[in-house]
């Protein structure tokens, strides 16, 4: 079984954001960066699928600056067999100009499947893996929380608002995995090792034309800062009376 | 004058909430614009067309309804073709689905199928002569990013909850249309569509929800979250990441960056320390009420009324007082 997995690179959630002169994006000092966490899930299920069901190979990509090779090793490092960048300085907010690129590497690939997060937890659309689908005219199934494949047919479960869908398609397939699917696994010292070594191959992004495009970004309007009414349950008929007068939401 | 198409969205035949909220932002878009139409899209099975006056009353002017006997559930390659079909031929400015499970499905699907982009999860959007200016919350909602999209229809997958759906009572001309694909050659099926965790009201459909942490040390214990939610009534009960992680609540029930983003009037933390990952998920909500047992907890941080102490003495008080103000009306 061959499969792709398409990951991306994003800063570290946890960290303080400030806004770049340019308003448009965010000030890099102090920035880390890290494999989304969305994606690191895809790839563990790529991984896991291929050694229970072997022969084959995983392939990483990922598009962007040279900085994603670092990523990259790592996802190499987990257990990939090779490695693609698509070369770009900067990765547009656009997600069909981002899916033309892949479309165009991931077409004569032969995958059997080609993963993907859900979204990235930077531009949290999650809109690249279905429009690659598109592209590539292949079934498609997003957000899965649990998969089984077998015999060239997979069945998925997609959670939904208070319900869950099963779900058939036969492979290749392109498919989003959600989290809680997989934990994924930790590079070990021999994988770290045996990364340097594996090939990681350098192209350029044949990106499409940006039509959703940055104008502004900006912190979110801070909410006034929290207010403790009280201590223990005597405190709770002040609470009842300013969630009536007060907030009008009760 | 600028048309909308509003996919209208449906589940075992009946509209979902969002469908309403869709219609209402196309409607009021379409005012906007000088007061073009706003066409509304309905798929499913035989007999979805009866829900046609429903989008009527939230200000649709048209219902395309699209049924066969095959689509009694979502089916993503027959909606992605039909919506893209109509978006083609209808000559629409815009293009407006909701940011749900089954429109973060659809709606790029349909993009890629028109080659134009899309604007997902956004709160809130302003149709331009040349643009659309569309603002979206990224970075775990740290961040609000002002979003240009060019190019027509202009697609549009608008956040459950951001906009408000608003009754704008129209007469409902209704037209019936084939699916632009055959069910049955669809490569992806729906086999089955099975309810999650109870019956209650959905995170996403709730203008309050009672939430509940680790706080509360066991699965049963989630009684008393349960208890405060019917007291207030109309309210979904949702959890943290380590209480689905658990297994104490269904993983559908998981408010954070990656599970559910929510935005309601009221969102009552019980338990619940504030974890980034958690905040990212509800810090949209316009009333935040915390309980928990240390004061230095995060969550204090963004709530807008706090109490400190033990949530098995103030939960089960608090739903007696909202019970006692209730029962006065």
């Amino acid at each position: 079984m061959k499969i792709a997995v398409c990951i991306k690179r994003v800063p570290d959630m946890e960290m303080r954001f400030s806004i770049a002169a340019d308003r448009k994006s965010l000030d890099q000092v102090g920035l880390k960066y890290e494999m989304g966490d969305f994606d690191g899930y895809a790839l563990e299920v790529a991984l896991q699928l291929v050694e229970k069901q072997g022969p084959g190979e995983v392939v990483v990509i990922s598009l962007g600056p040279d900085g994603v090779q670092e990523m990259l090793r790592k996802g190499l490092a987990m257990g990939a067999s090779r490695a693609v960048q698509l070369k770009a300085d900067e990765v547009p907010f656009d997600g069909l100009a981002i899916a033309k690129a892949l479309a165009v590497e991931l077409k004569d690939g032969g995958y059997d499947l080609i993963l993907f997060g859900r979204m990235a937890t930077d531009t949290a659309s999650g809109t690249v893996g279905p429009m690659t689908a598109e592209l590539l005219g292949l079934p498609c199934v997003t957000a899965i929380s649990h998969l089984d494949v077998s015999a060239g047919q997979g069945t998925a479960r997609r959670d939904l608002e208070g319900a869950a869908e099963t779900v058939s398609f036969p492979l290749p397939a392109v498919l989003t995995i959600d989290e809680g699917i997989a934990r994924p696994r930790l590079a070990s010292l021999k994988g770290i090792m045996a990364a340097k070594k594996k090939p990681l191959e350098t192209k350029a992004a044949q990106l499409g034309e940006p039509r959703l495009t940055v104008d502004s970004i900006a912190l979110p309007a801070d909410r006034p800062p929290g207010r403790i009414i009280g201590e223990g349950a005597d405190a709770v008929p002040e609470l009842v009376r300013l969630l009536q007068t007060e907030a009008k939401v009760l | 004058m600028a048309n909308m198409l509003a996919f209208a969205e449906s589940r075992e035949g009946a509209l979902r909430k969002v469908a309403f909220e869709t219609v209402s932002a196309a409607r009021s878009a379409a005012d906007a614009s000088g007061g073009g139409e706003v066409h509304a899209l309905l798929v499913g099975a035989p007999g979805i067309a009866a829900r046609a006056d429903e989008l009527g009353r939230y200000g649709a002017d048209v219902v395309i309804v699209a049924e066969h006997a095959a689509l009694d559930h979502y089916s993503p390659e027959v909606y992605a073709a039909t919506t893209a079909d109509r978006l083609r031929a209808g000559g629409y400015r815009a293009g407006l689905f909701a940011a749900s499970a089954q429109g973060r499905d659809l709606s790029p699907r349909v993009a890629a199928r028109l080659g134009v982009s899309l604007a997902s999860d956004v709160i809130d959007f302003e149709i331009q002569a040349d643009a659309v200016i569309a603002r979206h919350p990224a970075y775990t909602g740290k961040v609000i990013v002002t979003l240009r999209l060019t190019g027509e229809p202009a697609l549009v997958a608008i956040r459950p909850g951001a906009i408000a759906p608003v009754e704008q009572p129209r007469t409902v001309r209704v037209e019936a249309a084939a699916p632009a694909m055959d069910p049955a050659s669809a490569r992806v099926r729906v086999t089955a569509v099975t309810q999650g965790g109870n019956s209650r009201l959905d995170i996403g459909e709730a203008s309050v929800i009672v939430s509940g942490g680790r706080g509360l040390r066991a699965a049963e214990n989630f009684k008393l979250v349960e208890d405060l939610a019917d007291a207030i009534g109309n309210a979904a009960v949702g959890a943290t990441r380590a209480v689905t992680d658990d297994g104490w609540r269904p993983a559908t029930d998981q408010i954070g960056q990656t599970g559910r983003l929510v935005s309601p009037d009221l969102y009552v933390a019980i338990g619940i320390s504030g974890a980034i990952q958690h905040l990212a998920g509800m810090r949209t909500a316009k009333t935040i009420v915390a309980i928990n047992k240390d004061k230095d907890a995060p969550i204090f941080k963004v709530a807008d009324y706090g109490i400190v102490g033990d949530l098995f003495e103030i939960i089960p008080r608090l739903t007696e007082e909202i019970r006692r103000v209730r029962g006065g009306h």
